[in-house]
């Protein structure tokens, strides 16, 4: 982070996010695309350019997509993307028109960050003056956190390599950063869209409900509500116009019914592009139950596909339950005490499904990463980084290694490639568990300010 | 040609011709009308030319439609026809093989290769006589009763996993067929025996008799094969009748230490070789339960070419032919028959037939070739020679080329047919493939003469039932039409190997994995071979076989994938490896959650006291000392030291009356 305080310091933004694109579009015109469409970090059962390719040629020969158990994916991403799949421009690469509405989704998601970054940063500024806390914390050394999150998301290895690698996930990504921006910046029938949209791809964006709820409700990210009831007690007057608003219900009702709206639209649409074939439920049997069920072994950056691979049969329906309720188990406590922070909430949770979710790719962590952006700030005091940075970077470069010796030369074993993806599992929880006590610790530390020395908190 | 040489059998082929084709349409009703079991046993010997014997026996019984429910047969047997009544079986046909039919020196256009020869391992397919719906459940019951009967594996079928329903590519095409192979099955005479019990005379008479098992398994391929065929009951209440073909074909290479040793500079003689020699053993007399009981020679139609090439004359089927001077039969055939050919710039094949009737104890029947002069020649070939292999390495993925060869004879028959406008191939490709072999069908691509080409130009058909994981297995079923000039096609698919869970793999998994024959039919193409000069006909179930129009077939290699092993000693450590980071991703998360620093703590336990009343703060205060934490706050320091020791004291005393109760119950 200091690194990049630094460039953003010497270079423009613009001039980053075009050098991002022009490498992307660098990397696609290399032969095969470098092979990252066969990575198993880049293409996940879900996400694999290949099995949507597959998809779309068992529609094309009029049978289901589903016949098989290849594809795994939406029907109306087969119908929107299946054609590019095919499609070639003579003396061109081969997935070209692919490739680039992969470049186009990174960058819509990157502008979408932008704004809703901008969008926190002026939220954050407003709180803190109704706090009366511009003086005491020096406003010019906040940083452009919109701006640094784009960049993050562009730049990322990861987001490039996904990118590049023909995933479907920049797609999945901008699903739900769509839906973030659309319930900061109150656009309630965007919000649903996104979230619709997102679920319906990967449905592990359903709990962001919850944000999108406390977002609609009370607006983004703010210091807790009781200390500016604190504040406003000290001085002895209410100025209710100073508060930041009550929870209040009218947007929620309201996102309902587009959410309703919406939902009912892609499933009349799927219905329709799947009447011949079982219908919806086949879909959801090959989409949700597959997400659930961890059908596919294949090796991926997770840590699921190892132990359903080794684990007794017996055992397996357990362990299944046991690990998505691992998710479930966190919505509450997280919604509780994070609720004054929905977007950090959002980020939360999408950094523990990117880590629990049964086949994670590096665009799942591509998105988080850059989720992590919008809160440079809050995180400024964050313990770890450089172990976490050095971490990533480390299990990046050593996967492929323990694969390759795994897979392609035979002389390491399952477990050399098992190890990475346990030290990457590690990591990401260190992240996530220092990311929120970084966040509680400022929030402690915005009272703190408001409330003079912690000595006075007690009488 | 060769007929040409020959006006008088022209003649007869004119005349006996329509005679010919009354008699086969006429033998079926026969047969019916006889209502009689009956069981013929042959036996064909053919040299190969690659110094190799084939030996193909051939057992056929037969049981007519009959009236009487659960009737006791004669000759039939009756583990059959209750299989056949009970899993309402149409059509069967069970393989055990061991080797490999070598296409290439063995030939794959005549009758015995396309319809003997078998991919290694077991292959069982059967079309039934029942509703679609009970058609999985009869299929099932079928392979758990076979198994039992042939004492092999035949039961893993069972799972839908194994076994397909080929839509049209498969010859007998019907909706109601299951096929499915064990190419790994190891096939011995556990297998055999069972089969011989199918016979009447078992392999005490008759020609089974030969049936030594250390020489056939000495072989370099045999293939036991067991076919029967329901002819339909045609009313109410009537049994059907069966018609039961039991082949053995075994491929054997005559010892010739001796000869060889005996005339160095005869090297390139075929060896020379008798039935005692290669099986120890020779026939004394017929099966007496057996209508006819002959053994046939054959000389191919290269073969025949060859040696009238040398000798510029007819000298086959001359006066003492069996002494002729390229080679010598150790006994008198007792008829000749020569193949009426379709083409006439063909030669035609040659067969002697020995009936083995006229032999007895005393005398026993025993066949012996000895070639006087080399000859080199070549079997016929099918139009293009199929094989199939694996491209790729690494553990990831690969792809399956089938690579389709044009061989000499095709050539041949292509230049007679090239008068034609367009000249088409066609060539009918079934494929199988296991469930973890994840194949991509859209990334099939087609190359003719090396070079790309649209697949829409070359398939003209194309069928495809995509695997399901753990549940079916990919089928794809393909007609290409390839232009009659083409040299080579080559076939490519790719695919990615799957992960399986631990409990699936076998035993030694890092052998890999097989992937089953591919079946390569060229339904333009008939294996067939129609004798003249054969009155006797209706009686020889062997070459009325081969007078059946049956498009050539060949079977591709079985292919060995090598999947990925996961580490099978290692289960325990993995779960509980798994289980320590998600228990530290939830504990750690929560912890972080509810933790308060020290202050806040305080602060909160003030609020709270200034609330409270006496009682509960009395009440807070107890439930902080039972659990062993005293509370902090400004008034606790000066106490704490009591506590502990008050504390202590009490835990003693409770250890103390714990053990007195201990000592006063079990004292």
């Amino acid at each position: 982070m200091e690194k990049l305080k630094k460039k953003i310091g010497s270079f423009s933004f613009w001039n980053w996010v075009i050098a991002s694109i022009i490498f992307r579009l660098i990397l696609i015109y290399f032969p095969k695309n470098l092979n990252l469409s066969s990575r198993p970090e880049v293409s996940t059962p879900l996400t694999s350019f290949r099995r949507l390719a597959e998809g779309y040629w068992l529609k094309q020969s009029s049978m289901s997509s589903y016949a098989g158990s290849m594809y795994h994916g939406s029907p109306l991403l087969l119908s929107l993307l299946g054609p590019l799949t095919v499609k070639r421009i003579e003396g061109q690469p081969n997935h070209l028109l692919y490739s680039l509405v992969s470049v186009i989704a990174d960058v819509v998601s990157a502008m979408l960050i932008r704004a809703t970054g901008q969008n926190l940063r002026l939220a954050y500024l407003r709180s803190l003056e109704s706090l009366d806390l511009v003086k005491q914390i020096d406003v010019s050394e906040f940083l452009f956190s919109g701006d640094i999150a784009a960049l993050i998301y562009l730049c990322n290895p990861f987001t490039i390599v996904a990118c590049v690698g023909l995933s479907t996930s920049p797609i999945e990504n901008m699903a739900v950063i769509l839906c973030l921006y659309g319930a900061c910046s109150r656009l309630i029938p965007l919000a649903a869209f996104g979230w619709v949209i997102a679920t319906h791809l990967s449905l592990y964006p359903a709990i962001l409900i919850i944000p999108v709820i406390f977002l609609l409700g009370c607006g983004p990210d703010s210091p807790p509500r009781k200390l500016f009831l604190q504040r406003h007690q000290q001085k002895e007057v209410l100025n209710q116009s100073k508060l930041p608003p009550g929870f209040s219900w009218g947007p929620i009702i309201h996102f309902a019914f587009w959410a309703f709206l919406w939902s009912v639209y892609v499933l009349v649409l799927c219905g329709i592009s799947l009447k011949q074939f079982g219908g919806l439920w086949e879909m959801f049997k090959s989409t949700y139950g597959f997400i659930l069920t961890v059908e596919d072994l294949s090796p991926n950056i997770g840590v699921l596909w190892y132990f359903f691979a080794e684990v007794f049969e017996f055992f397996r329906n357990f362990f299944l339950i046991v690990f998505h309720v691992n998710i479930l188990f966190m919505i509450l406590p997280l919604a509780i005490r994070l609720r004054h922070r929905p977007c950090y909430l959002a980020f939360v949770y999408v950094a523990i499904c990117s880590m629990l979710k049964s086949y994670p790719s590096v665009g799942d962590s591509a998105l988080y990463l850059g989720l992590l952006g919008w809160f440079v700030n809050e995180l400024a005091d964050m313990q770890f980084s450089l172990f976490l940075f050095c971490g990533y970077v480390g299990v990046s470069l050593l996967s492929p290694v323990m694969h390759n010796l795994w897979i392609w030369r035979g002389t390491g074993n399952a477990n050399f490639y098992f190890t990475t993806a346990m030290v990457y599992a590690c990591l990401q929880i260190v992240l996530v568990v220092e990311g929120i006590s970084a966040v509680l610790n400022h929030d402690r530390k915005l009272r703190i300010l408001i409330t003079g020395k912690p000595q006075d908190a007690k009488s | 040609m060769a007929l040409l040489r020959r006006p008088l059998l022209l003649l007869l082929l004119i005349v006996t011709h329509q005679f010919l084709q009354f008699r086969i349409a006429f033998g079926s009703v026969n047969e019916e009308g006889q209502k009689q079991e009956e069981f013929y046993e042959e036996l064909l010997l053919k040299p190969f030319p690659d110094r190799k014997l084939l030996t193909h026996f051939h057992f056929q019984s037969s049981a007519p439609p009959s009236t009487s429910n659960g009737h006791h047969h004669h000759l039939f047997p009756k583990a059959i026809s209750q299989l056949v009544l009970k899993f309402q079986v149409k059509e069967m046909e069970l393989s055990f093989t061991q080797g490999r039919w070598n296409y290439e020196s063995w030939g794959g256009f005549d009758p015995i290769p396309s319809s003997n020869a078998k991919p290694p391992g077991v292959e069982l397919w059967a079309v039934f006589d029942a509703p679609q719906h009970l058609i999985d459940a009869l299929w099932k019951n079928l392979t758990h009763t076979l198994s039992g009967l042939f004492c092999a594996s035949i039961n893993f079928l069972e799972s839908s996993t194994a076994y397909s329903a080929p839509e049209w590519s498969f010859p007998p095409a019907s909706g109601k067929l299951r096929y499915g192979t064990l190419p790994r099955e190891a096939v011995c005479t556990e297998n055999l025996t069972p089969w011989l019990k199918l016979l009447p005379c078992r392999d005490k008479a008759g020609i089974s008799m030969l049936l030594d098992r250390p020489s056939i398994y000495r072989g370099f391929y045999h293939s036991q094969r067991l076919h029967l065929i329901s002819t339909g009951s045609g009313s109410e209440g009537m049994d059907p009748g069966i018609i039961l073909e039991q082949t053995l074909t075994v491929v054997l290479q005559p010892d010739s230490q001796r000869a060889s040793l005996a005339h160095a500079s005869e090297k390139h003689i075929q060896p020379r070789w008798s039935l005692s020699s290669i099986f120890g053993k020779r026939i004394s007399g017929r099966c007496v339960l057996a209508e006819t009981s002959n053994v046939y020679f054959l000389l191919d139609r290269g073969l025949v070419a060859e040696l009238e090439h040398i000798h510029k004359e007819n000298v086959l089927i001359s006066e003492k032919f069996w002494t002729n001077p390229s080679f010598e039969l150790s006994a008198k055939p007792d008829r000749i028959f020569i193949e009426e050919s379709r083409l006439l710039s063909k030669n035609a094949s040659v067969l002697y037939k020995f009936e083995i009737e006229k032999y007895s104890e005393s005398e026993p029947f025993d066949l012996g070739l000895f070639w006087k002069t080399p000859v080199v020649w070549l079997c016929q070939q099918a139009p293009l020679h199929a094989s199939r292999f694996l491209m790729g390495s690494g553990n990831e993925r690969g792809a399956i080329a089938i690579s389709l060869k044009s061989t000499q004879s095709s050539e041949a028959f292509m230049g007679s047919n090239s008068n034609d406008e367009r000249c088409e191939l066609r060539v009918d490709v079934f494929q199988v493939v296991p469930w973890y072999v994840k194949v991509y069908f859209h990334s099939l691509q087609v190359f003719v003469d090396q070079q790309p080409k649209a697949v829409s130009d070359i398939i003209e058909k194309i069928h495809v039932s995509p695997s399901k994981d753990k549940v079916s297995p990919g089928v794809m079923e393909l007609v290409l039409t390839l232009p009659c000039s083409v040299s080579s096609a080559v076939l490519t698919i790719e695919f990615d190997k799957g992960f399986l869970h631990i409990d699936e793999y076998p035993p030694d998994a890092n052998q890999g994995f097989d992937i089953p024959s591919a079946i390569v039919s060229f339904p333009n193409f008939h294996a067939r071979m129609v004798f003249l000069e054969n009155d006797s006909l209706n009686k020889s179930p062997l070459l009325s076989k081969f007078q059946e129009k049956s498009p050539v077939m060949s079977y591709t290699e079985v292919l060995l994938v090598p999947l990925t092993t996961p580490d099978f000693s290692m289960p325990y450590n993995v779960i509980t490896i798994t289980c320590t980071v998600f228990a530290l991703y939830f504990g750690s998360l929560l912890n972080a959650l509810r933790r308060r620093v020290a202050e806040e703590e305080r602060f909160l336990k003030d609020k709270a006291a200034k609330k409270m009343g006496r009682i509960p703060l009395l009440l807070t205060k107890l439930f902080a000392k039972l659990r062993g934490r005293h509370l902090e706050g400004p008034q606790a320091p000066p106490a704490s030291s009591s506590f502990i020791n008050s504390k202590s004291v009490l835990k003693v005393i409770l250890i103390a009356g714990l053990a007195a109760c201990w000592q006063y119950y079990f004292s």
